[in-house]
């Protein structure tokens, strides 16, 4: 009850940790049992009862998550510098150690780097498009309206929850030329629009706005729960200064919800340097590789059994992605 | 326009109702779409109403293409998964919150270092792993992978380090074994991060694609989105009115517990990304 209410409960809740978690962290068990003085003997026993059951707690999810994640990554990093193919999957360990080999010729393949480019195309437009009608929609539904606030929240949110492969079987049909229901919609405004999914200049933009659509109410919804924790007053005070709407979402506002957007932006572009089921299902990476992305193409090599080197363009996505959030933290980091 | 504080906002009003119209429009269209039969799909303008609805789409996914099947296979493993979630999840949470034991700090860095680890890394290892297991082709080979995750040992963690420890204490001195103040004394306050966890588990777990379709190689063992992925791409590819049908399958009754637990939900999303 307590820490999930922020959202509509107390203005001030959500965005400063909530008081309780912090003292816990630093401290648990360092101060038990050494300080306790009392009997030594009855402490310890009671030290060794409490580590037993933490472990019997703890072994479950540790034996599941060594066989399931840890492993899988020591051996992906492995894997990746070997020559292993379909055909090894019994003998893991009897193929050939080959270096770099693999990230070498990843990297000078001529449809990797397509779909790298493909894959920056789609999170370089893709991630501001989804943010800014993410961000506009929280700031109208927080200010803008006092009524059917619940209802517009729950609208925007739908799309967040479908499946991506449905969703996009149905933009498919959406998209088609002619037809379709947005080229339609376009021609009620005299605007013929481009056959989607057929021209290789049109089709990852079509892509990027069907994920936009279905992506924009994660980032709203938290938006609007670092929107509600401003406060109040520093807002009527620059308003008393006289700083209009603008300048205090700007000066106000914005600073206040920089680990936010932090963290959305994070988040946004660790899912969309990963995009897959969109051209699996609507354009199968074409027409002419236009929409094939670095997830997509590591899952053709896989099928092809070429498992050491899609092991090595999994890691490259990876390292990407951990450069990317890094960059991130310092750029947004830094103006606090 | 009722008063001029309201009266100024009208125009934002009509905005966000286009906008709201535009973000629900390809549901209701699916949805009608579904009920239509091909030469209507395929008219050029599209209508919105069905000229003549049936049920024709629905029999024909469920008598000839099985989706009846599909769909018992998508809950078995959503279910599966929430469940292991929930239970181990919790359990390490509540040792890494409140006790203290050897290996502690080793296991909370393991399981935090793996928490920004994306899937696309590990899944050509886990094929080679569950292949050489023999579990390709079967129902643990799609659940087994996803029963524990570091995204729930973080949360369950952070909400019990919510907790008052004095918990903890009271039931010692009360006689209470460890696993028992577990079970009766703090499972049942952590509700609200069962609930969160318990919601987004099941969601990622019925909308998971790449796994199943990688791992379910016949029919029998497909989950619906590898199902409609693999329709919508193969020979029933020019079958609108089934793949719409489809697609309604996979969509409709996540959007109907969605909407029962849209306040959770929407809680439950704001707190993961502010903690």
């Amino acid at each position: 009850m307590t820490a999930q209410t922020g959202t509509t409960g107390s203005p001030a809740g959500p965005v400063t940790p909530p008081p309780v978690t912090a003292p816990g962290r630093p401290d648990t068990g360092s101060s038990r049992g050494a300080g306790d003085g009392g009997s030594p003997g009855r402490v310890g026993s009671a030290r060794r009862r409490e580590g037993r059951a933490a472990w019997i707690l703890a072994i479950p999810f540790c034996l599941l998550f060594l066989a399931f994640t840890a492993w899988p990554v020591v051996q992906s990093l492995f894997m990746s510098i070997t020559d292993t193919k379909a055909r090894d999957l019994r003998h893991p360990f009897s193929v050939n150690i080959i270096g770099l080999d693999n990230f070498t010729k990843a990297l000078s393949d001529p449809t990797f780097r397509k779909a790298a480019a493909n894959t920056a195309y789609f999170v370089l437009v893709g991630m501001p498009l989804t943010l800014v009608v993410a961000l506009a929609a929280a700031v109208a539904l927080d200010k803008g309206i006092t009524r059917f606030r619940a209802v517009f929240r729950l609208g925007f949110y739908m799309p967040v929850i479908t499946s991506i492969v449905a969703v996009a079987v149905v933009w498919r049909f959406l998209l088609q030329d002619p037809g379709g229901l947005i080229n339609t919609a376009l021609g009620w405004f005299g605007i013929t629009g481009p056959n989607w999914l057929g021209d290789p200049n049109w089709s990852m933009p079509a892509l990027i706005m069907m994920a936009a659509w279905r992506n924009f109410g994660t980032a709203m919804i938290i938006f609007l729960a670092g929107l509600q924790a401003v406060p109040a007053e520093l807002h009527e005070a620059a308003a008393i200064d006289g700083a209009n709407a603008w300048k205090r979402f700007r000066y106000v506002t914005m600073p206040l919800l920089r680990p936010t957007l932090l963290f959305v932006m994070v988040t946004t572009a660790i899912g969309y340097l990963q995009f897959f089921e969109e051209p699996f299902v609507m354009t199968k990476g074409g027409p002419l590789n236009s929409t094939i992305s670095l997830s997509m193409y590591t899952y053709q090599q896989f099928g092809f059994g070429n498992y050491g080197l899609a092991s090595a363009m999994s890691y490259i996505i990876f390292v990407v992605i951990a450069i990317v959030t890094a960059l991130q933290f310092r750029l947004l980091r830094e103006r606090t | 326009m009722v008063g001029s504080s309201q009266g100024s906002r009208w125009w934002l009003y009509v905005l966000l109702t286009v906008a709201l119209v535009a973000v629900i429009a390809p549901f209701v269209w699916m949805v009608l779409g579904s009920f239509k039969g091909e030469g209507e799909l395929r008219q050029v303008p599209p209508t919105w109403l069905p000229e003549s609805a049936s049920l024709d789409n629905y029999t024909q996914l469920f008598s000839k293409l099985n989706f009846g099947q599909f769909f018992t296979n998508s809950i078995v493993v959503a279910v599966v998964v929430t469940a292991g979630n929930l239970i181990f999840c919790s359990m390490l949470g509540y040792a890494l919150a409140m006790l203290d034991f050897k290996g502690k700090k080793a296991i909370f860095i393991a399981v935090m270092g793996t928490l920004m680890i994306p899937g696309v890394v590990t899944f050509v290892p886990l094929f080679v792993l569950v292949a050489n297991a023999g579990l390709i082709n079967t129902l643990p080979g799609l659940f087994l992978p996803f029963l524990v995750s570091p995204f729930g040992v973080f949360l369950m963690r952070q909400f019990i380090l919510g907790l008052p420890r004095d918990l903890l204490d009271a039931g010692r001195v009360d006689g209470a074994g460890e696993l028992r103040i577990f079970w009766k004394i703090i499972l049942p306050l952590c509700g609200p991060a069962l609930a969160t966890l318990g919601i987004l588990t099941f969601l990622g777990s019925w909308n998971n694609f790449l796994w199943p379709l990688v791992v379910a190689q016949s029919e029998d063992k497909y989950t619906l989105p590898v199902a409609l992925a693999l329709y919508s791409t193969g020979q029933n590819s020019t079958n609108y009115g089934l793949l719409l049908a489809g697609a309604t399958v996979v969509i409709i009754p996540i959007l109907v517990v969605f909407l029962i637990f849209q306040k959770r939900f929407i809680e439950g999303i704001a707190t993961t990304g502010l903690k």
